[in-house]
């Protein structure tokens, strides 16, 4: 066929007509828009029907009500319960987060047992009877004090159920990590005689002069704390705070003053001393002072003379008259120690200092002002059944009495003074200064069984691994504590199934007691810990079930308290940064990132700053006149006496000259991408120093130099 | 929504509710902040001072949800979307973004004077099982949209719905209210209709009836002379205002020549020309 212009024409005039005619073009069309829009890949989250549950979160000390939004069984959200006597609504960033750590990627799902380094998973029954056999052991050899117990803390009926089996066992080796409410206690201990603790009545307060406490960025009971903030304006309360850094609280304060790092203490005693000399401390309150006002007052007139005070704080003299006149003259004054979180590594002498100015000023147990509240015990243990082994062991002397304490004679002894470790929701092979040591202790104890729920420093360093619930998966009863002026207790409840094979830290110790047999078991008759938990708050637990709380202090206490200045009055030591370097690194307590048990959600690690944490590199704050001839951004190492490290520089103008800042909460070595191998854990480079008063470890900062990486 | 930059702590919890609230996925490294999808995003801000005289502030910000020139809703974002996947709700003034429809060629980021949307670089992806906590109200995104605060809007619709089984048109104050509100834990954030007098938000901003005579772009400028918002001059008309006592900080939120502050600075509104 002859294709001529006329067929050619045709042909293509029928082409276009038939192809814009046929279903097909816009068919493909059509496809390809459904094929392009559809992303399978992508979860398409169930819907169901909402339901609100109400529980606590125990994250941190804080002791905040939640309220959990639940589609079917599934919990979605995370939100502050209004009707909750220390949050009030409201919740922080960790607590919202709190559904990541469900499924959080460092769970532990199953019993683990450490087999040439590796861990293996093993039935509950297997590692139960494995745990009894060896605790079996020991008591044949008629050594149980060589079980060592580490908690977090000493509250509640978890801690409780520790204390009770390491009674019933005959070992007196429970030892807690620092956190801000033991120091309260040993300061109220020091001061007012022992069964005491401190409350801050931060919400009534006119003036509140803080000596470093970070109290809007995680220090005591956060959320309760930022509203105690939030309504500082309206009713003219004045926030003076002294620290070396412009933190987050000193910005908001009325007034920062720079301190030199570690001379808080210091400066407390002088103050003392004003308060004294100018005759404005509280003559009424002044009658229930013993020990020796007077022997107390004539050693601060000598040993911290104002000149002097000056010099070693970096504060004017004129400067530290000013702020302690007008720390007497408020009418609801209120002065806060604990550096930073106020957990870890502090001063008993600081926080006697600090709290000594809050006694001059006589405003104790009253509104706006702080609170020696008795601390209230209402758990009802039964008395531990003893046989002649525990009984023999338990009037053995504590092995250490600090965590820290415990891993140096772990470490100076051979063989190790522990047979057996239990250590509970505390990872002192990270929080501890130097953590090498922990995990050197670690290793050198034979057996260490670690309850956790995540595969932390600790977890990693242990022999065996009992995983234990979240707690949005089980019962607990949590105490109000750290400062707070409310004494509470909430219950922890689970909302969801356990998502793994874990268990409630009671009910994996009643097993165990039950599996060792004899008075052991007859130590722990309850079934499981709900019915334990019921039995041992008899007084609270229907208004713990029914409201979720129970107020076990109706009022707050009232009526003057005897104060013993005798500590104080010997002049302990001041724990200054130890090391011959020219500049000081001190650790920095950043809101957004938590510092001990657990390690931050992958959500609280994404709002950190990329001038905290960019790539996997930290930067540590320095003042650019003390980093002369270096580059912002740049690469330095940082040489502490304890060790060194590669950082980067963020030139800061809110941080004295000579001072570093380094943020605590990082670099972290477990496997977690989304949180763990980020920058550096200052506590490495920071070696501990024990303050003889308290026998505790007091650095909170250590000397160091930078030089060009 | 109006913020208070003295309340506020910078401690995250809004811009955590809102990646909870909102599914906003979370990566291995996100350090690279231009590429971290944060609807809420807290800015550090310095005076600029040297130590010891330096202040340094928290200035959360969400997407501005600008009502554009004279507020008749040509947003800097929804005038440029070729694909019409953002649009204005003249009922709620909130821009909304439609993820199905954006096909991703980001202009109204660069139309956004606030850095407020963010594009999905890659697909979300959750550790194995952590999707299980996803919330079914709000649809996961996928790689190659842009994305941005709602105000929450799904909430919105749950409080319509409300009102609507409750027979009634009038949705309660504290009926709709966004994540990031509810968890603040300072208080710092009051949300609500900026047009109802009865509305806290409304008795704190004052907003002026009258267009700003300096700039008639301007409208709904707050008579409180402690409030102000981002590039305010622009005549974007944000809906979302902020608070703060301090004079440097009201500063900091628009650029000005020199002496131009000093003219301005005492100016809130029509009333102020009275």
């Amino acid at each position: 066929m002859k294709v001529d212009r006329r067929s050619f024409l045709g042909l293509g005039l029928g082409a276009v007509a038939g192809i814009a005619i046929s279903p097909v073009g816009a068919k493909l069309t059509d496809d390809s828009s459904i094929w392009t829009q559809n992303w399978p890949w992508t979860p398409v989250p169930p819907d169901g029907k909402i339901s609100y549950d109400q529980s606590v979160c125990t994250l941190c000390p804080g002791t905040c009500g939640i309220k959990v939004r639940k589609i079917d069984d599934r919990p979605v959200k995370i939100e502050g319960r209004d009707a909750f006597p220390v949050n009030y609504g409201g919740a922080c960033l960790h607590g919202i987060a709190g559904t990541q750590y469900l499924y959080d990627p460092s769970r532990v799902k199953t019993p683990l047992k450490k087999n040439n380094g590796r861990f293996e998973p093993i039935s509950w029954e297997e590692a139960i009877s494995l745990v009894a056999k060896r605790l079996g052991k020991i008591r044949e050899n008629q050594s149980p004090d060589t079980l060592a117990c580490i908690t977090d803390t000493d509250q509640g009926s978890v801690a409780g159920l520790f204390r009770h089996f390491m009674a019933a066992f005959g070992s007196p080796n429970h030892v807690t990590m620092q956190t801000l409410e033991s120091w309260l206690a040993l300061t109220a201990q020091t001061l007012h005689g022992s069964g005491h603790t401190l409350g801050f009545d931060l919400d009534h307060a006119d003036f509140i002069l803080s000596f470093g406490a970070g109290f809007i960025e995680g220090w005591g009971s956060p959320v309760a704390f930022f509203k105690a903030n939030a309504g500082r304006r309206k009713r003219d309360a004045k926030l003076y705070q002294i620290e070396p850094r412009l933190s987050t609280t000193a910005a908001a304060a009325d007034r920062w003053i720079p301190i030199n790092p570690g001379t808080q203490a210091d400066l407390a005693m002088a103050m003392c001393g004003i308060l004294l000399q100018e005759n404005l401390f509280d003559p009424e309150f002044a009658a229930g002072f013993r020990g020796g006002l007077n022997r107390f007052n004539a050693m601060v007139k000598q040993k911290y003379p104002l000149e002097q005070v000056a010099a070693i704080t970096g504060i004017s003299a004129a400067d530290i008259k000013k702020t302690a006149l007008a720390f007497a003259k408020a009418k609801m004054p209120v002065a806060i120690p604990g550096k930073g979180r106020g957990d870890g590594a502090q001063s008993l002498k600081e926080f006697a200092a600090v709290h000594t100015l809050n006694c001059l000023t006589g405003n104790i147990n009253k509104k706006g002002g702080t609170f020696v509240k008795p601390v209230h015990n209402y758990l009802a243990f039964p008395d531990p059944v003893q046989d002649t082994v525990a009984k023999k062991g338990s009037t053995r002397k504590k092995i250490a009495a600090s965590v820290q304490e415990l891993v140096t004679k772990v470490n100076q002894s051979d063989p190790p003074v522990v047979d057996t470790l239990f250590v509970y929701n505390a990872n002192p092979c990270y929080t501890l200064n130097e953590p090498g040591q922990a995990v050197k202790a670690f290793e050198k104890i034979p057996f260490v069984v670690s309850f956790s729920s995540f595969m932390d420093e600790t977890a990693l360093s242990s022999d065996m691994i009992l995983p234990v619930s979240t707690f949005l998966e089980r019962f607990e009863d949590v105490p109000s504590k750290a400062g707070l002026a409310s004494s509470v207790v909430g219950l922890a409840r689970p909302v969801v199934d356990p998502v793994f094979d874990t268990r409630s830290p009671g009910d994996a110790l009643i097993r165990l007691a039950k599996a060792c047999g004899g008075t052991m078991a007859q130590s722990f008759e309850w079934d499981n810990y709900e019915t334990c938990l019921k039995n041992v708050v008899p007084g609270i637990w229907g208004a713990l079930y029914k409201k979720g709380y129970a107020q076990i202090l109706q009022d707050p206490p009232t009526g003057r308290v005897e104060t013993d200045f005798a500590f104080l009055a010997d002049n302990p030591p001041t724990i200054s940064p130890q090391g011959e370097f020219d500049l000081v690194l001190v650790p920095i307590d950043n809101m957004r990132v938590l510092s001990t048990v657990p390690a931050s959600s992958p959500f609280a690690i994404k709002t950190v700053s990329d001038r905290v944490i960019k790539n996997k590199d930290i930067f540590v704050e320095i003042n650019p006149q003390t980093a002369k001839g270096l580059k912002n951004g740049g690469f330095v190492t940082l040489t502490t006496p304890a060790g060194s490290a590669t950082v980067r520089l963020d030139f800061n103008e809110g941080i004295m000259p000579g001072v570093i800042g380094m943020v605590k909460g990082l670099g972290h070595w477990f496997d977690n991408k989304y949180v763990a191998g980020k920058g550096v854990n200052v506590n490495e480079l920071i070696s501990p120093v024990i303050e003889p008063g308290s026998g505790l470890d007091a650095a909170f900062g250590i000397k160091a130099r930078i030089s060009k990486a | 929504m109006v913020i208070d930059l003295d309340k506020c702590t910078g401690c995250g919890s809004c811009t955590v509710s809102c990646m909870a609230e909102n599914n906003i996925p979370f990566k291995e490294d996100e350090s690279n902040k231009k590429d971290s999808l944060t609807w809420m995003r807290i800015y550090k801000i310095t005076n600029g001072k040297s130590f010891p005289d330096t202040e340094t502030v928290y200035l959360p910000r969400p997407c501005q949800h600008c009502g554009g020139k004279g507020d008749h809703g040509h947003s800097p974002c929804v005038t440029v979307c070729p694909a019409t996947a953002t649009d204005y709700g003249y009922d709620t003034g909130i821009v909304s973004q439609i993820y199905t429809r954006c096909f991703g060629c980001r202009y109204c980021m660069a139309a956004c004077p606030y850095h407020a949307r963010y594009f999905n670089w890659w697909d979300p992806v959750w550790p194995e099982g952590m999707e299980k906590y996803l919330s079914p109200n709000v649809s996961p995104r996928m790689r190659g949209v842009v994305e941005k605060c709602s105000f929450c809007y799904h909430r919105y619709q749950l409080a319509r719905e409300q009102a609507y089984y409750n027979e009634t048109d009038e949705i309660p104050e504290d009926a709709y209210q966004t994540a990031c509100t509810t968890a603040c834990p300072a208080g710092a954030i009051i949300f609500g209709d900026l047009n109802n007098p009865s509305h806290k938000i409304h008795q704190v901003v004052k907003p002026d009836p009258h267009p700003d005579p300096l700039n008639q772009d301007v409208v709904r400028k707050s008579r409180n002379p402690k409030v102000f918002r981002l590039l305010e001059r622009l005549g974007t008309n944000p809906k979302v205002y902020y608070i703060s006592e301090r004079e440097w900080i009201r500063k900091v939120g628009d650029s000005y020549l020199d002496g131009e502050w000093e003219k301005v600075k005492n100016h809130y509104g029509s009333a102020s020309h009275d």
